[in-house]
């Protein structure tokens, strides 16, 4: 994956829900197909926190098993940070792989962050590997 | 008839890339020494001092085992274990 596809209306739907539990860290999943979105799933973040979030286990297995059954994946894990900038924290980081491992969690999956610490949301895209944060390309129509 | 048990992808590497494995009804800490027994190295990844570890999360069919009776929850033939990585973050 060198770069994901997101479209203007979803970009604009994770930055609003960002800005709506601002000061709150926003969590969410990308649905779609290959690299390309489809679909925004606003997630609970059952940390209510403005320095961390945790998906609900509950929503989450329900959203994954929807995904599966719509014949779609997990294209990309989303959240926001509310005053540092759209890069993946060291927290970040460990959380992407298994507990006590270097395996990744979500090998085909990238990690959307929004930035709401300055004038203009800032909104990148990574894929955590082994090592190494690769930044990739979001493309928009 | 067993207990299916779906293996999340970091440790399909411990099951020879098997997504769906088998095994025996018991309680979960049950199921997870009977994995280990087929798979040694995965229980260690499961659990520490007979818990689950933290940020994994297991299902007994639909349910967070956690709502349910945690490490002592019953799983008989037929159900369904899902071992889901959590999804979580944090800013430091
Ligand atoms: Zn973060």
């Amino acid at each position: 994956m060198t770069h994901i596809f997101i479209s203007k209306e979803h970009l604009d739907d994770i930055i609003s829900h960002s800005r709506e539990v601002y000061p709150k860290e926003a969590c969410g999943i990308l649905a779609g197909k290959g690299n390309t979105v489809e679909r925004v799933y606003r997630m609970k973040n059952i940390d209510d926190s403005t320095v961390t979030y945790s998906f609900d286990s509950g929503e989450q297995f329900k959203v994954m098993k929807e995904i599966e059954k719509d014949g779609l994946r997990m294209v990309a894990i989303y959240h926001s940070h509310t005053s540092s900038p759209a890069f993946p924290s060291q927290t970040d980081i460990s959380r992407a792989f298994y507990p006590g491992t270097d395996y990744e969690n979500y090998p085909d999956t990238a990690y959307v962050i929004v930035s709401l610490a300055y004038e203009e949301p800032e909104i990148n895209a990574f894929l955590i590997k082994k090592g190494a944060i690769e930044k990739i390309k979001i493309l928009s129509s | 008839m067993a207990v299916k048990v779906r293996i999340p992808t970091p440790l399909q590497r411990l099951t020879g890339g098997q997504e769906l494995v088998e095994g025996k009804p018991g309680t979960i800490i049950e199921l997870v020494n009977d994995l280990e027994s087929k798979f040694p190295g995965i229980g260690e990844r499961l659990s520490e001092g007979g818990k689950i570890r933290r940020f994994v999360n297991i299902y007994v069919n639909e349910e967070d085992i956690r709502f349910l009776k945690a490490e002592q929850t019953e799983v008989k033939d037929g159900d369904e274990v899902s071992i889901v990585p959590a999804i979580a973050g944090g800013v430091f």
